[in-house]
């Protein structure tokens, strides 16, 4: 079932290391394409580190593997992409006079995917 | 540097050592790297942080051609023609992106903007375009990072995360550095991280205060009031921002108790719901501050000159970004005249990107729209932006091969001091070929 949490999309040093290596190289992928998860919701919807959840927004959809957050560093409820391609597909267009999307702390939906197979990268 | 006019320089192969070398990648833009280089590869970057060293290391000359169009092969000098041709003949043409590269490239980029009648954006209207907002509202009190350094002994992060995107801040401007009035360095200096993640910064910190996600207003106005001393309602304040009102009546005691405070800020305030509304409270409380003692605040810049953006912008329109020229004069309106906003909503039919990749930052229906039009890109790696464009120019790296100007995060501008050069162009160059041919191709127009 789906539950409503708060995605904090943002800068990591993996993610800005991985600008300067190349947008199109494995460490920047790699970085870009996991969803931290409290390790507390982790362990109520009985998730495992590399599960597929799909996360929604009123803007998009993506699917994406979790792993768990280190050091305490998200409470329960709230989930942190680093920036990228998918963090930018859950963001609105919509900047309400500012020029800015809201880009950070905005509701998700995620649902666990149990079968889910990605679709080979072409 | 190489121009798009002149064949490759030979190799040397020998190493050689770039003393004070400056670092573009974030704003805090290091101007004490040594380089060693050999070639076409910098082998070692001292004293960079880890994004430093791989925006040094990393830094290689792909095997790209200079000039694609429709990512066909084509020279730098036909690539300036159909650029030029596609920012003449748009209606409502779109210049974007520009912090990562000069003030030199920058100033060139506002010019054709301004000839073809088009709107200039740049990257701080994802980033800190609301603090810019802000600024207009109620001003900035505000000081160098070499005064942070000399003089803080409390600093305050919000929504900022330095550890993870300026790493060196803590070490160079912020928290470590023996200066002037804080000669023990970090022993003098309280720190204090508010956020609503426990970041890697907030590990530093002598003080973390965890804030309910978007409650950094609330937060705000809470520090404003007891800064005022106005009463408030603890247990509404705790309801509100998370945290019991004692942590902000202890904050607040430390703040009026500081000899000279600094808040850097970051885009945890002005992504989130709220923008302008979140760092105009916090200009406003810096502001407050200032009655009870010396009180600073500062935006963590990102990219390496994007501040030299906004002054550029500035000082060549009166506007620090989101403007439209299409009038013969500048007009500023964010929402209005900012690139995801004019993309989103269809109206752009041309654009030049600059350095920027918003292939992969802007929302989707603005990523759609860029795609079905016609646009030019300039980038030194390739990008999902320069997949889709039009013109692609692959260019030199400005600090690394390109020389020129940046503007550090606190506005102090930079020399850079590259080192080597790049068989490809620098983004100068074929900005002046671009806005030489516009002249030209307006002139005709007219006659
Ligand atoms: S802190 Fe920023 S400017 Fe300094 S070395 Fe690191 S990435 Fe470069």
């Amino acid at each position: 079932m789906a539950e409503t949490f708060i995605i904090i999309p943002g800068r990591t040093s993996r993610q800005g290391a991985g600008i300067s290596e190349g947008k199109f190289k494995q460490n920047y992928q790699d970085e870009i394409t996991q969803l931290q998860v409290a390790p507390e919701d982790m362990q109520r919807l009985n998730l495992q580190p590399g599960d597929w959840v799909r996360v929604s927004s009123e803007s998009g959809q993506i699917e994406v593997q979790i792993k768990p957050a280190k050091g305490g560093e998200l409470p329960p409820g709230l989930l942190f992409i680093a920036y990228g391609d998918l963090s930018s597909r859950l963001m609105g267009a919509d900047t309400h006079g500012s020029g800015m999307p809201t880009s950070k702390g905005f509701d998700v939906e995620m649902v666990a995917l149990p079968d889910y197979k990605p679709t080979p990268a072409t | 540097m190489a121009t798009a006019e002149t064949s490759p320089p030979p190799v040397s192969e020998e190493i050689k050592v770039i003393q004070d070398a400056t670092c573009t990648f974030c704003g805090c833009v290091c101007d004490d790297i040594d380089l060693k280089v050999q070639g076409h590869k910098i082998i070692e970057a001292k004293r960079a942080c880890v994004l430093g060293t791989a925006w040094f290391l990393g830094h290689e000359i792909e095997d790209r051609p200079m000039c694609l169009i429709r990512g066909q092969e084509a020279s730098v000098a036909e690539g300036i023609e159909r650029a030029s041709q596609i920012l003449t003949e748009a209606k409502y043409p779109l210049i974007y992106g520009m912090s990562d590269t000069t003030v030199e490239s920058q100033r060139v980029a506002v010019g054709i903007g301004d000839w073809i009648g088009g709107l200039v954006d740049t990257t701080t209207s994802v980033c800190h375009g609301p603090s810019g907002m802000a600024f207009q509202g109620v001003g900035e009190v505000t000081c160098s990072l070499g005064e942070v350094r000399n003089r803080g002994d409390l600093i305050i992060f919000w929504g900022a995360n330095p550890a993870e995107s300026h790493p060196r801040h803590f070490t160079k401007y912020s928290l470590m550095p023996k200066g002037m009035f804080v000669p023990r360095g970090r022993k003098d200096r309280t720190c204090v991280v508010v956020d609503v993640r426990k970041t890697k910064s907030a590990k530093a910190a002598d003080i973390f205060v965890q804030i309910k996600p978007r409650k950094d207003f609330e937060a705000l106005w809470t520090l404003r009031a007891l800064a005022n001393g106005v009463d408030l309602d603890p247990e509404e304040v705790e309801r509100e921002t998370g945290q019991p009102f004692t942590v902000w009546t202890d904050l607040m005691d430390r703040m009026k108790a500081a000899r000279f405070g600094v808040i850097f800020f970051g885009m945890g305030l002005t992504m989130t719901r709220g923008k302008h509304a979140n760092t105009e409270a916090l200009m406003a409380l810096t502001r407050d501050m200032n009655k009870h003692t010396r009180f600073v605040c500062k935006a963590n810049r990102g990219h390496g000159n994007v501040s030299g953006a906004d002054n550029v912008v500035t000082w060549r329109t009166g506007y620090p970004f989101g403007v439209n020229l299409a009038r013969g004069y500048p007009r500023f309106n964010p929402g209005e005249y900012t690139a995801t906003d004019v993309l989103a909503r269809k109206e752009a039919d041309a654009a030049m990107i600059i350095a920027a990749d918003p292939m992969a930052n802007f929302s989707q229906p603005a990523r759609e729209h860029l795609k079905s039009i016609p646009y030019i890109a300039f980038d030194p790696k390739e990008t999902p932006t320069t997949r889709a464009a039009e013109v692609a120019f692959t260019v030199a790296t400005y600090g690394i091969n390109v020389p020129g100007t940046v503007y550090r995060m606190d506005d102090v501008p930079i020399p850079l001091r590259p080192a080597f050069d790049s068989p490809n162009p620098s983004d100068l160059s074929i900005l002046n070929g671009i806005e030489k041919r516009v002249r030209e191709l307006k002139a005709a127009e007219v006659n």
